[in-house]
């Protein structure tokens, strides 16, 4: 007890006190109560509870709590803005990109993490951006289309 | 009388927009782990260490004195009551060999005991400090010796019984046992002018699906037991935890909230017993979920079988019999297992119905392994490999193109097969003709797309040390238990003109929430958005069997559809008063009810007329349905895979896959559905397998090391969806789900054959298996006979 961290999640600044063994997961669901990162293995093996922090796409199970300290985070919980989808999400909603949606928030982060660092990313550099993160329903194929398409109609959106 | 013809589909066979797509894009959408229990409590389970032992004693002396630990739950607190933890309709045709804790363990991973702590640090530590003496006993790790004499009885304990009339046979480890024979198989073999012997041997694997096994229960401001549980079949769960618990079932309330995949895995009741047991005993909030590694060890898992083929066809090509001889390993206990080996032979042998002969035995038997349940495919998976890859084999052997051969011998519109009432789900099954059969066209079209005829043109392609081939098969599945399945829906209307539409069929990740919003916006002329769906709660929506058996469309589709169809009605009556017409003469369109003279209502005038103004009625509805035959979806697949002859390493380059399900109700999901199952079939045909030690215990049970393809393993995958109209189904829909996993083991194997001239019989088709193959092959070769 006793280590209170600062970050800032989604814009907003918290203070939080962390235990040592704490992830940052626990802290975004259990202390901050931003439930989109999953549990789904608690290895950094499927890619469920990707957040971005700092602008890299992390596991956030594999991040301990004090090592989030000063650290700036957004989850899926920061993608849409003024009621408006982001084109990423609007893209998975119409293109099937979305069938049980357990690893949706965490796949929707590393492709953003993606875009952020490059804005015209070819399908090798999407499938790589994504091959950490498991979806079990889809077969990939319409992510990778999804990802395609958010990507061109931001370039539209920005030119 | 006036009658308008309607033109098509309005919103059935429209990929619209998925009724939970928002909501899980924004991350909103509330699996059981996002909702917030306050004094929740944590339970962690004690796992068996050995294969087979009897449990001599449990001291929790030290784990109960951990700060947070509230209590250690053995066998010793719970009711000794034997079940069975497949979620099926009552009475399961599987055996009631299950405790909720039990004496003896018979796997590495069956659970021992249960603790409840504040936290989950403290459950885990108090797991580490509980002493369990125990006597470890002779294991059976292979099924072939499962039923030799002197084997081990696995379970020896009096309670354990079928209560169905099936033959069970615990003191020969004999979980299940089905037969029969139509025609002569002497004088079929005799016949042939070639007779093949195989035998094929399928493996473990797990479902994955992303979010483990969870519950959570708690008891409401009534006393009663609520389970928030992420299951397949909700209302399985309820009568399956009232019965192990001894509560009456009026007690109990299952909530499904959003699932995060199942494929099987949880048509299987294993958490929420030991999870309501806690509460109960606490009287607090209890949430249980499986880590990753017990996702793998302890939950359930793809029946392995050994299956004996045996084969007869003329030199036409013209099958003239068949033999299938399965056993199957059910691992520790009988979960599925008579139904899963029965459907090896009921999904697979009606689809060759010109021989006419055909002989199937099914043993399933205990082991100390890990435990069988269902899987998206429910043995199919494993009688396809076998089936299509001893047919590929004879097709070589007659000169015939793979394709020809299938085409001569698959059934079509208006055939039948006998095997159809030979074999049902622990009672003889339902004689019926098969009425859509696109397969013709899906042959066609996937041929025509995979572009089968230069299959030996693109050989010559390859990198050096490399070398290409192709490979096919053919499919069919079913939609539904006929005559043991129940779908059921019911509607109201809103005065906005809204229908809440409450379902108990079980969206698990599926989209079927959307599908059944499209089948009751077509009767209705609505659109999707005008439907709130509200799915699987055994409080509010009327009885369904959940989410398996490749039901959901079809069944509680058609189910929907009825139920929407009494709330035309009622809309049509309460308009004809308001337009004075008929109800005969008016018809519905664009949320309206008009008639043939140009005046009209709209549903919002509808609606407040019924609830606020004149002759104040709910209009509402219920409808139930059963179907009396199980339509199957058919498919033909295509693979094209390059083998590396220097590692062994099989890729798959494309993969084409046409299909009928009938009318798609959303395209895009179905699609979707295909896609899926076919990457977690090739995933399962190449990588996916159990690396058990000699003990029995379970080496790889991780992602790291248990491989599941990602994107960096997708091949080009193109689904075809083949139209055709089941009339039997709602707006023409059969069943879409689990077909498509049962081709890429055969179609994946067939065409590593005709790369490098090596037949893998044992799956998975790891590299080192085919580099074996190879250097075999290499070694036949140079000594000379």
């Amino acid at each position: 007890m006793g280590n209170v961290i600062n970050l800032k999640v989604n814009g907003l600044n918290y203070s939080v006190d962390v235990e040592l063994g704490e992830t940052l997961l626990d802290v975004l669901r259990e202390k901050l109560d931003i439930t989109s990162p999953k549990r789904g293995c608690e290895m950094g093996e499927c890619g469920a509870c990707t957040v971005i922090m700092n602008d890299l796409a992390v596991n956030s199970c594999l991040v301990l709590a004090i090592e989030a300290n000063n650290a700036e985070i957004y989850t899926v919980e920061s993608l849409k803005k003024n009621g408006k989808l982001h084109p990423l999400q609007k893209s998975f909603v119409d293109n099937g990109a979305i069938q049980c949606g357990f690893c949706t928030p965490g796949m929707l982060m590393s492709a953003k993490a993606l875009i952020d660092r490059n804005p015209d990313p070819t399908e090798d550099d999407i499938k790589e951006a994504i091959a950490g993160n498991i979806c079990r329903c889809t077969g990939y194929k319409p992510i990778v289309e999804a990802i395609k398409k958010a990507v061109s109609t931001m370039k539209k959106e920005g030119s | 009388m006036a009658v308008k013809i309607k033109e098509g589909f309005k919103v059935v066979g429209k990929s619209v927009q998925k009724v939970d797509g928002f909501s899980l894009a924004c991350g909103k959408a509330k699996f059981v782990d996002d909702f917030d229990l306050p004094g929740c409590l944590y339970c962690k389970i004690l796992t068996s260490p050995h294969a087979h032992a009897r449990i001599k004693s449990i001291d929790a002396t030290e784990a109960l004195k951990i700060p947070g630990v509230i209590t250690v739950m053995t066998h010793e607190d719970v009711p000794r009551i034997a079940h069975t933890t497949a979620g099926q309709g009552y009475p399961e045709p599987s055996p009631y060999d299950t405790f909720i804790l039990d004496k003896k363990v018979r796997f590495v991973g069956d659970r021992v005991c249960a603790v409840a702590a504040e936290t989950k640090e403290s459950a885990i530590e108090a797991l580490k400090r509980i002493k369990v003496e125990y006597e470890v006993l002779e294991a059976i790790l292979d099924p072939r010796e499962s039923m030799k004499e002197g084997a081990p009885v696995i379970h020896d304990e009096e309670e354990a019984r079928m209560i169905i009339p099936v033959p069970y046979d615990k003191e020969k480890n004999l979980a299940s046992h089905a037969d029969f024979t139509v025609g002569d198989m002497e004088k079929g073999f005799e016949e042939a002018d070639v007779v093949f012997e195989r035998e094929y041997e399928s493996h473990y694997a797990q479902h994955c699906p992303m979010e483990p096994h969870i519950c959570a229960t708690y008891l409401d401001e009534n006393n009663r037991l609520v389970i928030m549980t992420s299951t397949q079949v909700p209302f399985h769960v309820r009568r399956i935890v009232a019965e192990r618990l001894q509560l009456p079932i009026k007690r109990v309330r299952v909530i499904k909230p959003r699932i995060g995949g199942g494929f099987g895995a949880k048509q299987e009741v294993l958490l929420e017993d030991i999870c309501s047991a806690l509460t109960l005993k606490t009287g607090r909030p209890v949430k249980y979920e499986m880590t990753r590694k017990e996702e793998f060890m302890s939950s359930r898992t793809r029946h392995p079988q050994i299956l004996k083929m045996k084969v007869g066809a003329k030199k036409d090509g013209k099958l003239t019999a068949i033999s299938m001889k399965v056993l199957m390993n059910t691992g520790a206990y009988g979960s599925h297992a008579l139904t899963v080996a029965c459907n090896t032979g009921s999904k697979v042998l009606p689809l060759y119905n010109k021989a006419l002969n055909v002989e199937f035995w099914a043993d399933s038997v205990y082991t100390n392994l890990p435990v069988g349940g269902a899987y998206r495919g429910y043995g199919a998976t494993q009688g396809y490999f076998a089936m299509e890859c001893i047919l590929d084999e004879i097709s070589r052997e007659l000169d015939m193109d793979p394709v020809e051969l299938r085409k001569i011998n698959h059934i079509k519109t208006g055939e039948s097969s006998p095997v159809f009432a030979a074999l049902g789900e622990g009672k003889p099954g339902v004689e019926q003709k098969v009425g859509s059969c696109g397969l013709g066209a899906c042959i066609e079209r996937g041929m025509e797309e995979f572009d089968w005829a230069k299959r030996e043109d693109r050989k010559k392609e390859v990198s050096p040390g490399k070398k290409r081939g192709s490979g096919m098969c053919i499919l069919m599945q079913g939609s539904s238990i006929p005559e043991i399945d129940m779908g059921a829906a019911s509607m109201k209307m809103n005065e906005d003109g809204s229908f809440n539409l409450n379902v108990g069929a079980t969206d698990l990740g599926t989209g079927s929430d959307t599908v059944l919003a499209q089948v009751a916006a077509e009767v209705l002329e609505i659109p999707v958005d005008d439907i709130i769906v509200y799915s699987s709660d055994t409080d509010m929506t009327p009885f369904d069997v959940g989410a398996y058996a490749s039901s959901t469309t079809y069944l509680s589709g058609y189910a929907v559809k009825k139920c929407a169809q009494k709330i035309k009605r009622q809309i049509l009556k309460v308009a004809g008063e308001m337009l004075e017409k008929d109800s005969y003469d008016l018809y519905l369109e664009d949320k309206k009810v008009h008639d043939f003279d140009g005046n009209s209502v709209t549903y919002k005038e509808i609606g407040t007329r019924a609830l606020y103004e004149t002759d104040q009625h709910q209009i509402g509805a219920i409808a139930s349905h059963i179907s009396h035959k199980s339509p199957p979806p058919f498919a033909a697949h295509f693979a094209e895979v390059e083998v590396d002859t220097d590692t062994g390493k099989t890729e798959v380059l494309r993969y084409v896959c046409a299909i009928d399900c009938g009318t798609a109700i959303h395209p895009r999901l179905a699609e979707g559905q295909c896609e899926g199952a076919l990457l977690n079939g090739i995933s399962f045909a190449l990588t996916e397998e159990y690396v058990f030690n000699k003990k029995g215990r379970m080496m790889n049970a991780d992602f790291g090391s248990y491989k599941i393809f990602s994107t960096g393993d997708l091949p080009e995958m193109k689904v075809i969806l083949v139209p055709t109209y089941e009339v039997t189904g709602p707006f023409g829909a059969k069943s879409v789900s689990e077909i498509n996993i049962n081709g890429p083991m055969p179609a994946i194997g067939n065409a590593i054959f005709d790369a490098v001239g090596i037949r893998l019989k044992h799956a998975p088709f790891t590299p080192e298996k085919v580099l074996m193959g190879i250097l075999e092959q290499k070694e036949k070769e140079a000594v000379p006979v």
